[in-house]
């Protein structure tokens, strides 16, 4: 043992569990008959759909195609008929529904025609389009689209590369197994990352917990032509966190509001690395994992689980028992509930662990805090959980950041020491959220008054514009008018002097005659119809009507004299 | 006696043109207050408060001609923050401004929209797409839910639908805690 390695501050030692589900080899889950397959299980966009009710899907298929940078392909599990594309429950805390295509499966498992990528011919960026297409994700958890991951940015310093195979959650085993027994695989996966990241130190972190995952890793990457060091790291919980394993192995930390690349290194699951394997050397997509199924049932064991399985089926095939009281995916301290167990199996899957009241007996109530600070002694990222449950609980979120609660990776080791048994995790998680949605009221509020600014100016504009043109035209009418006096002058052979400035009034008054001109015009195209056969006393009437119009006529003329005469 | 006074006059003048010159170097353009009060309404642009928009009605607390509870989509919490920024009591919401209603955007019934543009002329937001005689549209994304098209609609074809809550909608609720009873209460 050459390395030195380093010791993260707090965390704790729950006890393991893991035994149980060890034991026994990993075996395939039968085909299901129906296959749910949601199209948001990583993080990002959700996929988008590219097929149609009632198409006829081979295994492999591309269902859902990557929309946008952060997003990743979503394929059949199996061959079958597409029979909806709809909202369905999915492995959510909230109980929510989300977008899901269903696969009827015809029994067949036919596969689509796929073939070996030759990854080092290719161009990187083409590589990773072609991994995104292949519907990788990060199967360590947080379900991060791993081709965004693979991309060593402008700066190229990802210089260490480290392969997480700390699965530091009690019961869980799956990325234990899948080492044991696929070692030589995820090392082919990991000459993949190395080529595409350029990194010159690898580094696999392994709890000393799992001593035939060592060797078996250990004798796997004897066989490499490139050098892996596979190191040996103590087992405490929360060990396998992405940053908790980079201080282990590195003893460097990630600053806050930092990723792990601004220092130049980048961690990968095992399981990513496997999937990563069977994506390049067979053409396969993500459509398979491995998943724990442990805690009350008669067979804990691993299956290698068709993405979408319902996860009933799994704990059936494990050997259901009475006394459920409830079921978790995930592990016992980061976990979450599940609302219902129709819900499928995702790539975020990693284990499905079945409560019992003797193996979760329910937690004593809660005891008011009494800043004890245990929770500060326990916390991983050397928070201050009592500060920040305060925070929370207040409703205080501004206070809450300045606490740093964005640090937070929720990995439940406060709540696990509490003596006051305070679900304190439940309240940061629900800080984060409420942050998050104030954030997002913000951004809405911001754009809404950049439109209504924008609209008044708009309106503003259209008004002044409006009046431009109106302005335009009176002058335009003007100068016509005034064109059209010059003209009827000189076709009178007027006396007046060629060039002589034509007045408004004379433009004015030349209008106002066009005007009266073309109202004779028109009446005397229009004669009055009913006129024909009228009655003398009619007549007179016509005529009284017709003095008093020329009367007002010359009313009406008469200013306009007096102004023709002022100048 | 003389030297003092011209001591005083020189150091007045010098002040007097310092503060001058700052007046005019670090002017500000508009109005801070405003601009902060501004920053806090929820930018309905529902004209609830009685002030064609949040800008104005954000000037006329400024200036002390509204009070700071008019504003219903900003809700008792808006109301919280405008009395910390302003330093006075917060009180509970003016009913006469409308009640506080969950989160909706508009919808309209494009089998009913006969396309007269009124609703598009009506919008605070320019959230509604169409054209005369053509159907409208909402753009769901950029409607505030102020309610300022329904009233010119002449054929009641827009109606306000809540937000349903989704998965990217959905948020950690308050930890409900159950506490354990230390002391038993006496009597019945």
């Amino acid at each position: 043992m050459s390395r030195e390695l380093f010791k993260f501050k707090g965390g704790v030692h729950p006890p393991e569990h893991k035994a149980e589900s060890t034991s026994r080899p990993i075996h395939a889950a039968p085909l299901p008959k129906k296959l749910v397959i949601p199209l948001r299980q990583h993080i990002g966009n959700p996929a988008k759909p590219v097929v149609e009710i009632g198409e006829r899907v081979l295994k492999g298929q591309m269902i859902a195609a990557a929309d946008g940078y952060i997003s990743t392909a979503v394929h059949a599990s199996s061959s079958g008929t597409v029979t909806a594309i709809d909202l369905q429950p999915v492995p959510h805390i909230s109980g929510l529904p989300d977008l899901c295509i269903t696969i009827e499966t015809d029994g067949r498992d036919e596969w689509v025609a796929h073939a070996p990528l030759d990854y080092q011919a290719m161009e990187p960026s083409q590589l990773r389009m072609q991994l995104r297409d292949l519907g990788l994700a990060g199967l360590g958890g947080a379900v991060f689209p791993s081709a965004v991951k693979l991309d060593p940015g402008a700066s190229h310093a990802c210089t260490t590369l480290i392969i997480n195979g700390g699965e530091c959650e009690p019961w869980i085993t799956c990325d234990d197994m899948l080492m044991r027994h696929h070692a030589d695989e995820i090392l082919q996966g990991v000459g993949i990352m190395r080529h595409l990241l350029g990194s010159t130190e690898i580094l696999v972190g392994i709890e000393d917990n799992k001593p035939e995952a060592l060797d078996s890793m250990r004798s796997a990457a004897a066989k490499l032509d490139f050098a892996v060091e596979v190191v040996k790291v103590p087992a405490r919980y929360p060990g396998g966190g992405a940053k908790q394993m980079i201080e282990t192995l590195t003893g460097r930390q990630v600053p806050s509001g930092k990723l792990s690349t601004d220092i130049g290194i980048q961690v990968f699951n095992v399981g990513t690395s496997y999937a990563l394997a069977r994506a390049i050397h067979h053409g396969e997509p993500l459509i398979t994992r491995l998943v724990t199924v442990t805690g009350h049932v008669l067979r804990p064991q691993n299956f290698e689980v068709l993405i979408g399985t319902p996860m009933h089926t799994l704990i059936t095939l494990a050997g259901d028992r009475d006394g459920t009281t409830g079921v978790l995916m995930g592990g016992p301290m980061m976990g979450v509930p599940m609302p219902n167990l129709d819900v499928p199996v995702v790539k975020a899957t990693n284990c499905i662990l079945v409560k019992s009241a003797e193996l979760f007996p329910p937690l004593p109530k809660a005891l008011p805090c009494i800043r004890c600070t245990r929770c500060a002694d326990a916390c991983p990222v050397e928070l201050q959980p009592q500060e920040l449950f305060r925070f929370a609980k207040a409703g205080d979120f501004g206070r809450a950041q300045e606490y740093h609660l964005f640090d937070c990776i929720e990995c439940g080791c406060c709540s696990y020491v509490c003596p006051s048994h305070i679900p304190l995790v439940d309240f940061y998680r629900y800080a984060k959220s409420e942050i998050w949605a104030r954030e997002k009221d913000k951004r809405a509020a911001d754009l809404a008054r950049e439109r209504h600014e924008f609209r008044q100016f708009r309106q503003e504009r259209e008004k002044k514009e409006k009046a431009e043109k109106l302005a335009a035209k009176a002058q335009a009418a003007r100068a016509q008018a005034a064109l059209d006096q010059a003209q009827r002058a000189e076709l009178a052979a007027a006396p007046a002097a060629e060039g002589a400035a034509v007045s408004d009034t004379d433009a004015k008054k030349a209008l106002i005659a066009a005007a009266l001109a073309r109202a004779q015009a028109k009446k005397s195209d229009a004669a009055p119809k009913n006129v024909d056969q009228l009655t003398s006393e009619q007549l007179h009437q016509i005529e009284e009507i017709e003095a008093r119009r020329t009367k007002i006529r010359e009313l009406a003329r008469k200013p306009l004299e007096s102004e023709e005469k002022k100048p | 006696m003389l030297a003092a006074i011209g001591v005083m006059v020189l150091l007045a003048v010098a002040i007097g043109l310092v503060l001058g010159w700052s007046a005019i170097r670090f002017k500000v353009e508009g109005n801070p207050l405003a601009e902060k009060i501004d920053a806090i309404l929820p930018q309905t642009q529902c004209g609830q408060c009685g002030f064609p928009g949040c800008r104005p009605y954000a000037e006329a607390i400024a200036k002390g001609e509204a009070d700071i509870n008019q504003c219903p989509p900003g809700g008792e919490e808006g109301v919280k923050k405008l009395a910390e920024l302003l330093g006075v009591e917060p009180k509970p919401l003016d009913e006469a401004h409308g009640t506080p209603k969950p989160k909706s955007v508009a919808f309209i019934d494009e089998q009913t929209c006969i396309g007269c543009t009124l609703c598009i002329q009506a919008c605070p937001v320019d959230a509604i797409s169409g054209a005369a005689k053509q159907m409208h549209t909402i753009i769901a994304a950029e409607c505030t839910g102020c309610e300022l098209c329904l009233p010119p609609c002449p054929v009641d074809c827009i109606s306000m639908v809540p937000i349903a809550e989704d998965l990217p909608h959905w948020k950690w609720k308050h930890p409900v805690v159950m506490m354990k009873k230390i002391a038993e209460t006496e009597g019945a």
